[in-house]
């Protein structure tokens, strides 16, 4: 039973490093502004069918 | 085509396309401006704008030279966040974002011009980080090219003297703390509250129990830190407030379960201690809403320019900073530009637009020798002025001198959480101690037990959370309908509003419409039709407001036209003449002194009549005084004279004390007297209103477009909805009920509590059953029941 020693070492670390990366990331600011990547998110796909799109136009055109 | 362009709307900024309309690659804008961006955008590949929202943009409009000052190195280097090797940062503040094409767009920039490495939009705030080389780029080229698409940035004063100050993030790394510790220690205790007599569980329960004293250690010491300052504070000013009971609870937990671990008496309440400090940091997280794109700080300075042109010795122009303007000194300001310090007129036409300052939308207009105030804005031409004053002197900035501007309103008041906290702390340990004494006289080996048990239980989290969460939830509600609050502390003062004080201009009229009355002899169809055709050809706002008064009459095909800046116009055809403007302008002497903004008529040389315009009184005015009459003392104060009495007297149909000619100084001496009566809110517009808005309980800035510009003050409303103000002054008496209603919930927990604690029959899974639950309860029953009382507020807006 022993391995409990084991389990609750790795589950608290995890724990731990979940922790850091929270603080890090409030560090870095990522907190500060909670609106705006949630519009940046869908714009990237957006662009990339835009400029995919234009890609097929061209190809369609040069065929 | 004209016809059918005239109702249809700009493809880039969504407004009706008038007689300026444009046509370009088959669609239609409304003026040359948003044509010309369109072109940009298309050109560098830019569409996707228009695809992503209809009509977003903003109708440019600036003048390259208002940025001249930029070429100043000095001016530069402190507006910029950064400037090393060649790279240069700038956050710049931008009104006009307002949709997601908007942050689209500005994180695009760099296709516009190469040098720009990066930019990116912070929405709340209404700001863009824009990274740029500036070996072939500056910081002016940035702001131009930002302006012609529309996206021109605030620039003030503010900007140049603010130091930055770091973001303070604390209370995210607390609450950050208190969760993770408060998530642990529940998983590492949940196995005690069921088989306490299992052999394995017996076996490594001092390691669990080691553990939960190790996560509950940094919540103790760091993320309640406040608590227990706030509570020291408290009582060295002998006050009991609520942070008293909730340091005593965290306490009393924190050394009693550590007690309970060490000599084996139980699991402790380290799940409580946890849970508690984590949801009162929740709730103080859900009360610091901020509507961050908007200021309530603001001075002067927010809207002052950085640098003004100076003509020196040698007669030539040159930029310089604001704060080296020295009396004596000549200016010269430019259409559209701010007057920054008092001055005399030397040459040009001055029409002064003083609406930042008076709330007076109609500009004045000035001739050689006339004093200027600080704070107006020069409409029509050049003029050249020479300065009485520094900037800091001039007579509406040395009003910020005053001590109103640096007192803190929250300071002194005490909230309705704390007023109940002084009662509830002395009931509370009233309570532990006959307890304790019973107990001691009873079993005394329970004694201490108990004392320590109803400490734990009695502690004020629920009560803690009621005042947050209501205030906070009606906060954002307010805030939906455009009555933006500083802070929930702010709407417990208006609950306690004992008078309403209100300024007239710019706050009770609107200067979106104005009322324009034709005074002389009558025009005839032809001289109407005229008139009409020379003002379409005109961009100046009395023009337009007018032009669009004529409406019926024809247009004419004009032989002539001129206009004359800050003067008037003259339009001709063969057989007619007619001149608008000035009463100078069109030959009018003197009969009458400029007391209100006029448009003179002469035709042919002849003087025929004028319009004059006139304030409107925004509606639903008598129904906003009559719903406040039984409630609240209402007083109106005005900087005018008291030509409008009778007309403000006629439209409120109970006599109430109205006082005019007030200087901005004896409207705060007025709210400071009536404060000896109780609690004041002041609701008022312009800069001249500041120091009254500071001296009040709540001040409420009127604002027509909240993004633009309103001095500092506790709320601002927008301008539309002030004859809804009865509405959120009942709403926030009812919050007030709200919250004594959720007391009452509370302390029914505290009762069922206390009974497990007084009895000595305190389990911690008792415990750490009733304190989440009656949190939470606490958390529904207060967002339900201020949803429930604003739900009117939907059906009337």
């Amino acid at each position: 039973m022993s391995v409990i020693y084991v389990l609750l070492a790795i589950s608290i670390s995890v724990a731990i490093v979940f922790f850091i990366a929270f603080v890090i990331s409030v560090r870095q600011g990522q907190y500060d502004d909670a609106y705006t990547p949630s519009v940046r998110m869908l714009f990237e796909d957006e662009l990339v069918d835009q400029s995919s799109e234009n890609n097929n136009q061209n190809k369609s055109q040069t065929e | 085509m004209q016809v059918c362009m005239e109702h249809s709307n700009c493809y880039h900024c969504g407004d009706p396309c008038g007689a300026r309309s444009v046509e370009f690659d088959e669609k239609v804008f409304c003026c040359q401006g948003c044509k010309v961006v369109y072109e940009i955008f298309s050109t560098n590949g830019l569409e996707y704008y228009y695809d992503l929202e209809d009509a977003a943009g903003t109708s440019p409009d600036f003048k390259p030279q208002k940025y001249e000052y930029l070429d100043n190195p000095d001016i530069v280097d402190r507006l910029l966040e950064f400037n090393e090797e060649g790279i240069q940062v700038i956050e710049l503040h931008i009104p006009s974002i307002h949709c997601s094409s908007c942050i689209w767009v500005l994180e695009n920039l760099n296709r516009l011009n190469s040098s720009i490495k990066s930019s990116q939009v912070d929405f709340p705030r209404k700001k863009v980080r824009v990274t740029f080389e500036n070996s072939e780029f500056t910081l002016k080229q940035l702001v131009v090219l930002l302006s012609k698409i529309g996206y021109e940035p605030a620039l003030s004063l503010e900007d140049f003297t603010r130091k930055k100050s770091p973001v303070d993030r604390s209370l995210l790394y607390k609450l950050g703390v208190a969760g993770f510790a408060f998530g642990n220690v529940m998983l590492l205790s949940f196995p005690e509250y069921f088989e306490v007599q299992e052999f394995w569980l017996d076996q490594y329960k001092i390691v669990f129990r080691w553990l939960m004293f190790a996560f509950s250690l940094p919540v103790v010491v760091y993320a309640a830190r406040d608590y227990f300052i706030s509570a020291y504070k408290g009582l060295r000013s002998r006050l009991l407030n609520i942070d008293v009971p909730i340091a005593l609870g965290v306490l009393t937990l924190f050394v009693r379960s550590t007690v309970d671990i060490l000599f084996d008496f139980g699991s402790g309440f380290f799940d409580s201690l946890t849970g508690l400090v984590f949801f009162l940091l929740v709730g103080k997280f859900f009360q610091q809403k901020t509507y961050a794109f908007l200021s309530f700080e603001r001075d002067y300075k927010s809207y002052f320019p950085i640098a003004v042109t100076r003509i020196n010795a040698n007669k030539e122009e040159e930029n310089v900073e604001i704060y080296k303007v020295k009396a004596g000194d000549t200016l010269l300001i430019r259409n559209q530009e701010i007057i920054p310090v008092d001055c005399v007129l030397n040459h040009g036409d001055a029409q002064i637009d003083y609406s930042f300052v008076t709330g007076e939308s109609q500009a004045v207009v000035k001739k050689a020798g006339d004093m200027l105030y600080a704070g107006g804005k020069q409409l029509g031409g050049i003029v050249e002025v020479e300065t009485l004053k520094s900037v800091s002197q001039s007579y509406l900035t040395q009003l910020w001198s005053n001590a109103v501007f640096s007192k803190n309103k929250a300071s002194g008041f005490q909230t309705i959480t704390d007023a109940i906290g002084k009662r509830f702390t002395l009931a509370v340990l009233s309570i532990a101690i006959i307890a304790a004494g019973f107990w001691l006289w009873y079993d005394p080996g329970k004694a201490l037990n108990v004392f320590t048990a109803v400490l734990i239980i009695a502690c004020p989290c629920a009560i803690a959370l009621a005042a947050p969460f209501t205030l906070g939830n009606m906060l954002r509600i307010f805030g939906k309908y455009g009555f933006y609050l500083k802070d929930t502390n702010t709407l417990e003062r208006m609950a306690q509003t004992a008078s309403v004080v209100f300024d007239k201009t710019g706050t009770l009229t609107t200067s979106d419409e104005n009322q324009i009355v034709y005074e002389g002899m009558e025009l005839t169809p032809e001289e109407a039709s005229l008139l009409k055709t020379t003002l379409r050809a005109s961009n100046h706002p009395l023009s337009r407001s007018l032009y669009q008064l004529l409406q019926e009459y024809d247009i004419q095909t004009l032989d002539e036209f001129t206009e004359e800046a800050g003067k008037g116009l003259e339009g001709r055809t063969d057989q007619q003449s007619i001149k608008v403007g000035s009463a100078g302008f069109v030959g009018e002497k003197g009969t009458k002194k400029p007391v209100e903004t006029a448009v003179h008529i002469s035709s042919n040389n002849v003087y025929k009549g004028r319009f004059a315009f006139k304030n409107t009184y925004r509606e639903g005015l008598s129904q906003l005084f009559s719903r406040l009459k039984d409630k609240v003392g209402l007083y109106i104060l005005s900087g005018d004279n008291e030509g409008e009495r009778q007309t403000l007297g006629q439209l409120i149909s109970f006599p109430l004390p109205m006082f005019f000619d007030q200087k901005p100084e004896d409207k705060l001496v007025f709210v400071k007297d009536l404060q000896e009566k109780g609690k004041v809110m002041m609701v008022g517009d312009g800069l001249n209103d500041a120091g009254a808005l500071a001296q009040s309980d709540v001040g409420v800035a009127i604002a027509e477009n909240v993004n633009v510009f309103s001095p500092a003050s506790d709320a601002i409303l927008d301008g539309k909805i002030i004859t809804h103000l009865w509405r959120f002054m009942d709403l926030a008496k009812q919050s007030i009920s709200i919250i004594k209603w959720s007391f009452v919930l509370s302390l029914c927990y505290n009762v069922i509590g206390l009974y497990f604690a007084v009895t000595g029959q305190l389990e911690p899974v008792v415990a750490a059953i009733l304190m989440p639950l009656s949190s939470i309860s606490i958390v529904v029953f207060t967002t339900v029941s201020t949803n429930f009382i604003a739900r009117n507020l939907r059906i009337k807006s």
